[in-house]
């Protein structure tokens, strides 16, 4: 049993780490928190679920579409909104904001356009369950876990192994001087916003063949912004770290006390390693990022 | 007047004084904030469960749930007002969080999801219209006051602040607390009004709707802020036939505003400053005219 919960808290681990990871990146290049991250997932969700059930796609293409879509969708943000309002000398707030604005104004598009009712993807993958030791696991379960766990390594690869990767970290750590020493920072920003929506629409695709597909389904992303912040806002492994914690912890909390109780225990982690540790497991210290 | 123009009167009043708040923690104070929907719950079901179960009066509910939305913040704002930004954000994020989920949990004296019902009826447009006037009027008071410069020190540059000797973190505390007690102002009087209370209708869309109707009216602009949103509470009612499309264009606007014109309708400025014969001078127009 016990054994069994842990493997479904790792599977939510996954998916919420795939997400984490998005914030990270992006707050760790721009020092704000991208709101409309969890949208980018929920529109993935929805390319590849229409896809399938209207187009009647096969779902490795339809996976592929929702995947280079979300990719588009962040890469747009940032491109049209998020690059202007920087060029404004604006206050880091007013990102926050406009990523606000732009997450509200997805989740309602959807509304508008497809309606606010659930939709389901055919049930191919998502009822099957395999043995496994005398444990009975779910695909789908198994799936998110390969799928997060080679993105992660391939994301862990990319940032601390390529010469992309040392462009990346240059600009996160001072992107000034990064610019000054002829690195062209927006080109990093904008490769990192495609990477971090591809990764998006990944999570949006495992979670809407998890749960269901629906406007809001993009709230889910706070817990994974809930990881990130427990890692360490913008240390991608700090991020990978939170998101197994949050999603192990929450598996645990509604199989043995209360489903209900679920989200006060994630916030009130939150709110206690923010007491303990302000910099999060394994952040910079806050206090010098003023 | 008809029963529909007062319920519209009071939506109006009771989304103005929790915007006035907002906007003084948001606009004039920089802090932004996801848990004023929270406070709001906690002032509606403070005094809708005194008024109810004990039958206490609104005159002593009242001040009871504003101080209760105050005192949740001034704890929360203790614990997390020395971090950065969006550490704040987050806390004030999974506070509101929170507070639903306790309102669900502890069905037994809130009702839970399903909701509080049958609370008395003691809001009236008359009582809501007094109440947004004096509140506004403090509010104005408040931000031309001592208090009210240091947090606009602290909007343009907190480290300079800081390095002048206002005390920032109690500075924000402050303004914190004071967006909770309007939060809270708000709640009862929207309990009193409708009557019917639910945990889900103080989520976090609630706290971002008012953040957007200050980032639309002004932020650093009060009178902005409270004609955004008399606006903004209008707009669905007269186009009720494009009531589905509210949020989408809410959200667009944001965007746009924040692109293109990023301090919003009003700017800086505050109604006074177009019609200033109908004003006394504040205090800001008097700095001005000395530089």
């Amino acid at each position: 049993m016990l054994a069994q919960q842990l493997i479904n808290g790792v599977s939510v681990g996954g998916v919420y780490s795939l997400l984490a990871t998005g914030y990270a990146l992006i707050y760790s290049l721009l020092g704000f928190s991208n709101w409309a991250h969890g949208e980018v997932a929920m529109l993935g969700a929805y390319i590849a679920v229409m896809s399938v059930v209207t187009v009647k796609m096969p779902f490795i293409p339809a996976l592929v579409l929702a995947v280079t879509g979300a990719a588009l969708i962040s890469f747009v943000n940032e491109r049209v909104f998020y690059r202007r309002i920087r060029s404004n000398n604006s206050p880091t707030m007013f990102l926050m904001i406009a990523a606000m604005g732009l997450s509200t104004t997805y989740k309602n598009l959807i509304v508008v356009l497809v309606g606010p009712k659930f939709k389901y993807f055919p049930s191919i993958l998502t009822v099957e369950s395999m043995e496994f030791f005398g444990l009975t696991v779910g695909v789908l379960d198994i799936i998110s876990i390969i799928v997060s766990i080679i993105a992660i390594f391939f994301l862990d690869f990319l940032i601390y192994h390529t010469k992309f990767g040392l462009g990346v970290r240059a600009c996160a750590s001072d992107s000034t001087t990064s610019e000054l020493l002829g690195v062209n920072v927006n080109r990093y920003i904008l490769i990192v916003f495609l990477l971090a929506g591809a990764l998006a629409g990944c999570a949006g695709v495992l979670l809407g063949m998890k749960y269901t597909v629906y406007p809001s389904l993009g709230n889910v992303a706070l817990k994974a912004f809930i990881a990130s912040v427990f890692g360490g806002l913008g240390s991608i492994r700090g991020a990978v770290l939170g998101a197994f914690t949050i999603g192990i912890l929450e598996t645990l909390v509604s199989a043995y006390i209360s489903s209900g109780l679920r989200d006060l225990f994630t916030f009130g982690l939150l709110v206690a390693i923010l007491l303990l540790r302000p910099e999060g497991l394994l952040g910079k210290s806050v206090e010098q990022k003023s | 007047m008809s029963d529909y123009t007062q319920g519209v009167v009071i939506l109006i009043c009771v989304n103005a004084i929790a915007v006035a708040g907002v906007s003084v923690l948001t606009g004039f104070t920089r802090l932004f904030s996801f848990g004023n929907g929270g406070f709001m719950a906690i002032g509606a079901y403070t005094s809708a469960i005194l008024t109810k179960v004990y039958g206490a009066p609104l005159a002593l509910s009242m001040p009871l749930g504003m101080a209760c939305a105050g005192a949740a913040a001034w704890l929360i704002g203790k614990l997390t007002l020395r971090l950065k930004g969006d550490y704040f954000l987050i806390t004030t994020l999974g506070f509101g969080e929170c507070i639903r989920v306790a309102l669900e949990y502890a069905y037994k004296l809130t009702g839970g999801p399903r909701g509080y019902s049958n609370i008395p009826h003691y809001t009236n447009a008359y009582l809501a219209v007094g109440l947004l006037i004096v509140s506004l009027i403090v509010a104005r008071n408040f931000i031309q006051s001592k208090y009210g410069w240091h947090f606009m020190a602290i909007r343009e540059q907190e480290v300079a602040a800081e390095a002048v000797g206002v005390d920032t973190a109690k500075y924000k505390l402050m303004s914190f607390v004071f967006s909770a007690v309007y939060a809270g102002c708000a709640g009862v009087l929207f309990a009193h009004y409708l009557r019917f209370i639910a945990p889900n209708m103080f989520n976090l869309e609630k706290s971002a709707e008012w953040t957007i109707t200050v980032v639309i009216g002004g932020l650093g602009s009060l009178s902005g802020s409270v004609i955004s949103s008399v606006i903004l509470t209008l707009l669905p009612e007269v186009f009720r036939g494009l009531a589905e499309y509210r949020m989408l264009v809410y959200g667009a606007a944001v965007v746009l505003i924040i692109m293109l014109r990023p301090n919003g309708l009003m700017g800086y400025r505050e109604l006074s400053s177009f019609f200033p014969a109908l004003f006394r001078k504040s205090r800001s127009d008097r700095e001005e005219e000395a530089r």
